[in-house]
């Protein structure tokens, strides 16, 4: 494996949900790599999306989580902070400003499509009508949607297709310009035609951001991600460059998974 | 045999189902026939005093309208504790099914209740003791209308919210409650259908006056307490009267509930 | 701002609860004197507002007139010196027989006092509660499943919609057709008044009928497809389906629907008040006028004062109380949210 950069690294980590007897998570060590696609897989239940979800904290919506160990995520200034030790409102502002997350159906606001994206960036402090103007254009523009939707900037968002919906709500979140994006299944609810396109924005996001993105889906994973990690009940079974996870993984478990023999 | 007692039942139940619309229908048929035949311009434009029911219609929007409009913002509030803030507590549930009991309480036993607090320290009926008798029976109807159109938003949404940096307070006011909000709007406009028509909480808290009013502090007009009073007159001319009111208000009412019907409607298309 | 917002949605939830207790508190409060005068024999006296006559604690020479009104002058005893203080003139304790000068001759000149009790109201409520249950289940369960289970949606979808919408016509109106129309049809069959019990439980079925049947009919509607094509699949008629698969799977939200129906047929107050007759006395057959709890409450308010207020909110408390318990019960048991 090179040696690149971790923007995340995830280390004795483990989880439970509220009124859970047994920990979800159990000590996973992972690091989320700079500028590369890392893809969780492994069968349903497995804490693929529970992992997931952590790394922006978004459990903490339903108080009663409990966390172990820590999730170290670099600053911009190259200093490292724990995110499980965030305690603020205002800090988990931040954090989610810092790693965005796109979920399994499209989430448009119930708004025009301008301002959906304008939505987010007013939050975060952009004001200014020329700068988000400028803003909202060139992110639909990087996310070849600018030709799709340029017409109709000021109809409700919910009148997309789901496809389009989709990558308008990861346009959202890269008009943030986050360190670290969180894709959760982001293709589930869609047909082949606008997973592909969809896995096509993912790629071309990987430049500029870092990206992990859970997928139950493993030629998805192999076409689009560097590194692969495989979970099993709770458990990290295996973390590996992607081309050598699927085709020649260190654990027997990660084979059986991959060659189609349980899950 | 089976195939006997199958056609019997399904015989019977529809013909069940045409003696209910039968009797609905009678009730209707007689309405529209009785109410019209006192229903002229006139009435609209004259007071009870001179035998119309401007004021008595007036009134009881004025009632149910200020209702409606303190209930509004409370029941919203309250149904967004529920759905947002409650995180499912048993507290919530506990709300939730206090603001059942008291959906279905005897209007009647809500205008007891305002008579002891409001009526009787103060001596005499007024216009606020209806409109504070009309909010408790509108208050629980709108948090829970609220509740339910809320618990409707996919939890997606609320997670998109937080995930891009909104705080709590702006998902709810700027993603949820535009999301629920066409449910919302009919719940309201359901609501203020069913307080509008209401006789007895009305009945000893506001009471009804024959002249325009504008003066809640005072016995105030109501339609519907009016209706009482005119229909169990031996004065036929009153009686007469009596059904257009009625029938004035029944054609509010179903025109209040088709339109919240339609606004929903419109909404899926 | 987000602190503030918070707290007020919790305040407002919270005022549900202070709404409801308070009602609760003030019926009681206001019912105190009568609670504490008649107690719990309030439930089974058929009196209100008849002059009887209390034994004085020291003359033994007027001997107790009968047995159950000793009684009664007994519990007033018990609780003389607090009455007595807090009602003025009405109170037998004070002398002042002027306010109660209808008594008949025999004890005019002894200390009398009013007696309330609650029974021909209860019993009227009871009564035309079930008048109105046996004529609406029926005729509101045939609606429900013709509705859902045998018309055509061309069909099926007007009617709904004309049930829900009648549904939504005020209580006052079904009064009104019931005293002018319903009433004198129903005594030109079945004889007797034009105002009384019988009328007074149908209008009330026909007024719960849209009710209960819209209610029915989304339970119904509940019955997933495929439970209903299996059972066809495996030859079953119509008939079969519905009574071996829907109203099974249907049972809870169907029960619920009519409890909620009886709740509010118990509570209804101007459908009843036009055709019960409103007097105070039992009703010998079907066919003769009685009286109701709603109905007491809303004919006698504004005249009454001291006792036979307190009588009233004594009523009042124990129709919200007898409704919190029968629609706490279909919520909990019959309605319970799907979570």
């Amino acid at each position: 494996m090179k040696d690149i950069a971790n923007i995340m690294e995830i280390q004795d980590f483990s989880f439970t949900y509220p009124k859970a007897e047994n920990p979800s998570l159990k000590n996973i060590n992972l690091p989320i790599k700079e500028n590369h696609i890392t893809a969780l897989i492994g069968p349903s239940g497995c804490g693929k999306s529970t992992l997931l979800r952590a790394m922006n904290r978004i459990h903490d919506l339903y108080p009663g989580c409990h966390y172990e160990g820590a999730i170290k995520l670099k600053n911009q200034d190259g200093s490292i902070g724990n995110i499980l030790d965030i305690k603020k409102e205002n800090d988990f502002i931040a954090l989610r400003q810092r790693v965005g997350m796109i979920f399994q159906k499209p989430t448009p606001f119930p708004m025009t499509i301008y301002e959906n994206i304008a939505y987010g960036l007013r939050i975060a402090g952009i004001k200014n009508k020329n700068d988000l103007e400028e803003i909202i254009v060139k992110s639909l523009q990087d996310a070849a949607l600018w030709n799709e939707v340029k017409d109709r900037l000021h109809q409700d968002a919910r009148g997309l297709s789901g496809g389009q919906q989709q990558r308008l709500c990861i346009t959202r979140v890269v008009a943030l310009k986050p360190d670290l994006m969180l894709f959760d299944e982001p293709t589930s609810a869609l047909d082949p035609i606008s997973t592909l396109a969809i896995e096509e924005m993912i790629l071309g996001l990987k430049e500029k951001y870092s990206i992990a993105i859970v997928t139950h889906n493993m030629q998805q994973a192999s076409r689009i991600s560097d590194y692969t990690a495989f979970m099993y009940l709770g458990d990290l079974v295996e973390f590996n460059d992607t081309d050598v996870m699927f085709t020649n993984p260190k654990e027997q478990q990660t084979n059986n998974y991959i060659t189609g023999k349980f899950g | 045999m089976r195939l006997l007692i199958n056609k019997l039942v399904l015989g019977l139940s529809s013909l069940a189902a045409v003696i209910g619309l039968v009797f609905l229908g009678w009730i209707l048929i007689t309405l529209i026939i009785k109410g019209s035949e006192a229903l002229s311009p006139y009435i609209f434009t004259h007071d009870l005093i001179n035998n119309g029911i401007r004021n008595l219609l007036f009134g009881q929007f004025v009632l149910a309208g200020l209702a409606t409009i303190i209930g509004i913002p409370i029941g919203i509030m309250a149904g967004i504790y529920l759905q947002e803030y409650s995180n499912g507590s048993k507290y919530a549930d506990f709300i939730r099914d206090l603001s059942d009991v008291m959906m279905s309480a005897p209007s009647i036993v809500i205008g007891t209740f305002v008579y002891a607090v409001v009526v009787m320290p103060t001596g005499h009926t007024a216009g606020w003791a209806g409109v504070f008798a009309l909010f408790v029976m509108m208050l629980p109807i709108v948090v829970r209308a609220t509740d339910d159109m809320l618990s409707l938003v996919p939890t997606e949404l609320r997670e998109a919210g937080i995930a891009i940096g909104a705080s709590k307070y702006h998902v709810i006011v700027n993603i949820i409650l535009r999301a629920a909000k066409v449910g919302i709007v009919t719940g309201l406009i359901l609501a203020f259908a069913r307080v509008v028509g209401e006789t007895a909480p009305l009945l000893y808290t506001s009471g009804s006056s024959v002249y325009w009013s504008t003066d809640l502090s005072d016995t105030f007009p109501s339609i519907t307490v009016s209706i009482y009073n005119l229909a169990t007159m031996p004065d036929d001319k009153m009686v007469q009267l009596a059904w257009a009111a009625a029938l004035v208000l029944t054609f509010f009412v179903l025109i209040l509930n088709l339109l919240g019907r339609y606004i929903i409607r419109e909404k899926h298309h | 701002m987000e602190k503030i917002f918070a707290r007020l949605s919790q305040v407002s939830a919270s005022l549900v609860f202070v709404v409801l207790v308070s009602t609760l508190v003030t019926l009681y409060i206001s019912a105190k004197p009568a609670i504490e005068e008649f107690g719990a024999k309030f439930l089974i006296d058929a009196r209100w507002g008849v002059d009887v006559p209390i034994e004085p604690p020291s003359s033994d020479h007027k001997p107790a007139q009968q047995a159950s009104q000793s009684s009664v002058s007994n519990a007033h005893l018990d609780n003389g010196t607090n009455a007595g203080d807090e009602d003025d003139g009405i109170n037998v304790g004070d002398d002042d027989d002027g306010i109660n000068v209808g008594g008949d001759g025999v004890v005019s000149n002894a200390p009398h006092k009013e007696v309330f009790g609650g029974a021909v109201a209860i019993v009227g409520t009871v009564f035309s509660t079930i008048i109105a249950l046996l004529f609406a289940v029926p005729l509101a369960m045939g609606i429900a499943i013709f509705l859902s289970e045998i018309a055509a949606p061309a069909i099926s979808k007007p009617v709904g919609i004309a049930i829900e919408l009648l549904a939504a016509i005020p209580s006052i109106i079904y009064g009104m057709w019931g005293l002018f129309y319903f009433g004198p049809f129903i005594a030109s069959i079945f004889g007797g008044h034009s105002v009384s019990l019988l009328v007074a439980g149908l209008v009330l079925g026909v007024m719960v009928i849209p009710f209960m049947a819209a209610l029915s009919r989304d339970a119904i509607n509940t019955t997933p497809d495929v439970l209903k094509e299996a059972a066809y699949a495996v030859g079953a008629t119509k008939f079969e389906v519905i009574k071996d698969v829907v109203f099974p799977y249907a049972k809870a939200g169907i029960i619920g629907s009519i409890i909620i129906s009886l709740g509010r047929a118990l509570g209804e107050t101007m459908a009843v008040a036009f055709v019960i007759g409103g007097v105070f006395e039992f009703a010998k057959s079907v066919t003769d006028p009685t009286n109701s709890i709603p109905v007491v409450l809303a004919n006698n308010f504004s005249e009454s004062s001291g006792l036979s207020l307190a009588s009233l909110f004594y009523l009042s408390l124990i129709l919200f109380v007898v409704s919190f318990i029968v629609i706490f019960t279909a919520k909990h048991y019959f309605l319970r949210r799907g979570k």
